[in-house]
């Protein structure tokens, strides 16, 4: 049976606009001939006809309908000019049941927030956009839009768009159209009866695409401003239809709904033993190895390890500092970090200690393990007196500078050719380290290294590299 | 004693995030904070919480901006460049009070500056560096532990007042790695549907900041300030070492006040008197604590900063002349070593 024909809002909007401040609750805030209040009661109608005003979310942008919120009997989020798309993405994913529609015009969308636009497209976020193209900014006072087209005046093109100094006219479908992701992309127009009823089976389209959670669908609509055109409501229409079509032709320039697959979103879980499984928490007490007597020259060093890029420097400290650590000291490990020092020098600082650690970095370091020269030449300057200076005798033909130290030449990189593996020489220079201090004990590093190391053949490997910087040091000794 | 993990500052912060329930990373990749990205991107898809790397920093704060609005525990980290551009997306969520937590491990600059650690952005973060009357609420970690912990208390903080929490680090604590105990998982979060969108019939709100009536926005300024002076309350945080019979007062945050311990040991071992007050919070500051210092016997102040001046303003602020008080920092990547600090304290104060 046919519905009665009554005349009433749809329920996609709320039945009165109480958020609208002043006393007209009844009225939108656009100006006569305005289009937006034409898509907004498209969108409100389709709200009303899918059954989904519950779980309907608009996004409000900057611009004339910054105010959308008056209207939609939906959740409602305003957000800062042209960031509608990126809201949009987060709104999307953390209620992936919900129907999350973004409104936005042409400077919002194409000018300050051109980017997100394209970004969110390309990653085929389940949102609906509708695009409104007036070729104007409105809310403003009538200013250029990317989407002015060309000889066109406004309030700062007052002598026309010139191409030359203003760039053209930004056809946004045709440039999402050559993304991947997105599923359906349509240009329509409100010039007309007949398309505003092909807007209306746009809108609906993009809507159930996003019901069915098969990705972002664009409408663009291009609309009538006659306050910032100068026109009346008629010339309005007859300019869209006469000047801006030619320029911005409508139909639709992607419908994939039909090979689009429902989108799924992950559950979020926060299951105490799930999340304590994925971060390692707890495990229990740890029991530390027992404690070494350690010569009192040797306790609580602050270490400096420096050499090339690719000596594994960062990597000797990482292990000093965990197997520290396995002993119950504190210990720190502060990097000279990021990408400018891949390739070039690296140097490591690291702490143990039996107190708090203070300064993280070893401004006078009492140990330094020197992997080349210019690392040795570098770092002897600043080792503590009487501190302790190992260095890779390999890639070191000079002698160290400082007499007031306690010298060990140890040819470290020498020592991993010999295993057949360069790499391990940060593992013989932790060895050597161990075997000058007498921090660690051997066997308790061999220990540690299945936890440090994936595979049993570079267990036995860094085994062997840790045991000959311990043994040759240890033999020096002897 | 639970196992404790050796672990870098910037990946600890994201075990905080995790175990406080954070149910979604928005971010952009910086030097030195990626790593809070890279452990946020292997980290919570295992839990089935969203990982997106945003196509740019306004993107990721306005992402923030719309997870919040939902209701969830959301975080995004970057460090001083790319702070100045979540600016726009922080005053939005201040102003419609949206909880949400922001890690800056700060660099050197102005512009590009390096990667090297810095304190330059703290009257960017500190005093609400976007437009309008709004503050966050900042907690200063100066340890691998404390990223993590002080992670965590973000959000609680953050879904209390309904207000933007920064964690405020520098490349030094992000970069270091220190052995950290992680804590229990939180497992009680706060009702937020009588605000929040859901995309359900009962939570039909609006998340907006815009008030057009003049006495309207006043009143919301009005509102927000209530809640910052509440916060000033009750959320001063800052530790002390040494202080009880200090004669001189080392202040700092962040790295420095890591460097300022190791300072006060030394000079103490060398007789001179001095101890270390650490603001935990620079909002709120702990001006009180401060300003009791000339009546607790302390003679000399010194502020050190990897800035120029920034956070000693507060100091002399809290200080009102009634005590003197000095200053003394490092930029450009550089530290103050201990005996550098030393060295300061015996040309201001000849101990």
């Amino acid at each position: 049976m046919a519905r009665p024909a009554v005349l009433r809002k749809p329920l996609g909007f709320v039945g009165r606009y109480e958020h609208k401040p002043g006393a007209e609750k009844n009225r939108t805030h656009y100006c006569p001939g305005c289009g937006h209040g034409i898509l907004h009661k498209l969108i409100a109608e389709a709200l009303e006809d899918f059954e989904i005003t519950d779980r309907a979310i608009m996004i409000s942008p900057v611009g004339c309908s910054v105010f959308a919120y008056y209207y939609f009997n939906a959740g409602n989020l305003q957000v800062p000019h042209g960031r509608a798309p990126a809201v949009a993405t987060a709104v999307s994913r953390a209620n992936p049941h919900a129907v999350v529609m973004s409104y936005q015009g042409d400077g919002d969308l194409a000018a300050i927030g051109g980017n997100h636009i394209v970004q969110a497209a390309n990653r085929g976020e389940n949102i609906a956009v509708f695009f409104v193209n007036n070729a104007i900014y409105g809310m403003t006072g009538g200013q250029m839009a990317p989407t002015t087209i060309e000889g066109m005046k406004t309030t700062t093109t007052p002598y026309g768009r010139n191409p030359l100094t203003d760039g053209y006219p930004m056809k946004i479908s045709e440039l999402l159209d050559s993304l991947h992701a997105p599923v359906f992309i349509a240009r329509t127009s409100l010039h007309d009866p007949a398309n505003i009823r092909k807007t209306r089976a746009a809108v609906r389209k993009a809507i159930q695409y996003t019901i069915e959670k098969k990705g972002f669908s664009l409408v663009e609509v291009l609309s009538m401003c006659p306050s910032n055109w100068k026109m009346d409501a008629v010339s309005s229409q007859e300019w869209i239809r006469d000047v801006l079509i030619p320029v911005f032709p409508l139909g639709t320039l992607r419908d994939r709904g039909s090979e689009a697959v429902e989108m799924k979103r992950p559950v979020p879980t926060f299951d105490p033993a799930k999340v304590r499984e994925v971060l390692g928490v707890g495990g229990g007490k740890q029991k530390a190895l027992a404690r070494r007597r350690v010569d009192p020259k040797y306790a609580d060093p602050s270490i400096r390890i420096a050499g090339f890029g690719g000596q594994g420097i960062l990597s000797a400290g990482t292990a000093i500092a965990n197997v520290g650590l396995e002993y119950g000291y504190n210990v720190s490990w502060l990097p000279s970090y990021g990408p400018e020092m891949r390739g070039g020098t690296a140097n490591c600082s690291v702490k143990i200690r039996e107190g708090s650690i203070g300064e993280p970095e070893a401004t006078q370091p009492t140990v330094v393990i020197a992997m080349n020269r210019p690392s040795m030449e570098k770092f002897e300057q600043i080792l503590k007196p009487g501190g302790t200076l190992i260095y890779n005798s390999t890639l070191i033909e000079v002698e160290p500078g400082r007499k007031d130290v306690e010298t060990w030449a140890v040819p470290i990189t020498g020592i991993a050719d010999g295993l057949g593996n360069t790499k391990v020489q940060s593992m013989v220079a932790v060895g050597a380290f161990a075997g000058v201090t007498g921090l660690f004990g051997l066997d308790d590093i061999k220990g540690l290294l299945p936890a440090m190391f994936e595979s049993e053949a570079m267990v036995l490997l860094n085994e062997k590299a840790v045991e000959a910087g311990y043994d040759y040091v240890t033999g020096m000794r002897r | 004693m639970m196992a404790r993990k050796l672990m870098k500052g910037n990946y600890a912060a994201v075990c905080g995030a995790a175990l406080a329930g954070c149910e979604a990373y928005y971010g952009y990749p910086i030097t030195p904070a990626s790593e809070i990205a890279e452990a946020a991107a292997a980290i919570f898809p295992k839990l089935g919480r969203t990982f997106l790397q945003a196509e740019c920093e306004t993107a990721s704060i306005n992402m923030v901006y719309g997870a919040a609005g939902c209701g969830k525990r959301v975080m995004t980290a970057s460090s001083g460049p790319g702070i100045s551009l979540k600016q726009e997306g922080l005053s939005y969520c201040a102003g419609s009070a949206l909880p949400c937590v922001v890690v800056d491990v700060m660099r050197g600059g102005p512009g590009l500056g390096n990667i090297g650690p810095e304190q330059g952005d703290y009257n960017q973060v500190v005093k609400g560096g976007g437009h309008g009357n709004y503050r966050v609420i900042v907690l200063a970690p100066n340890s691998c532990q404390e990223m993590c912990d002080l992670t965590m208390l973000a959000f609680e903080l953050a879904d209390r007042y309904r207000n933007p929490v920064f964690v405020l680090t520098d490349g030094v604590i992000g970069q270091m790695m220190e052995a950290v105990e992680l804590p229990e998982p939180v497992t009680i979060f706060p009702d937020k549907s009588g605000w929040a969108v859901r995309g359900t019939a009962d939570t039909h709100h609006l998340i907006n900041s815009i008030y057009l009536a003049h006495d309207e926005l006043e009143w919301w300024n009005n509102e927000l300030r209530k809640k910052y002076e509440e916060i000033e309350k009750n959320e001063v945080r800052f530790e002390e070492y040494m202080m009880d019979d200090a004669e001189y007062a080392l202040i700092g945050y962040g790295c420095v006040s890591r460097v300022l311990r190791s300072a006060v040991e030394e000079g103490r071992s060398k007789g001179a008197k001095l101890g270390l007050l650490r603001p935990v919070t620079l909002f709120p500051f702990p001006s009180k604590r401060i300003s009791e210092l000339p009546d607790r016997g302390v003679k000399g102040i010194l502020t050190v900063e990897l800035s120029t001046g920034q956070m000693v303003h507060d100091v002399n602020l809290a200080l009102c002349g009634k005590a003197r008080s000095d200053f003394h920092y490092r930029v450009g990547g550089n530290l103050p070593s201990a005996a550098e600090i030393l060295d300061r304290v015996s040309e201001l104060y000849g101990v």
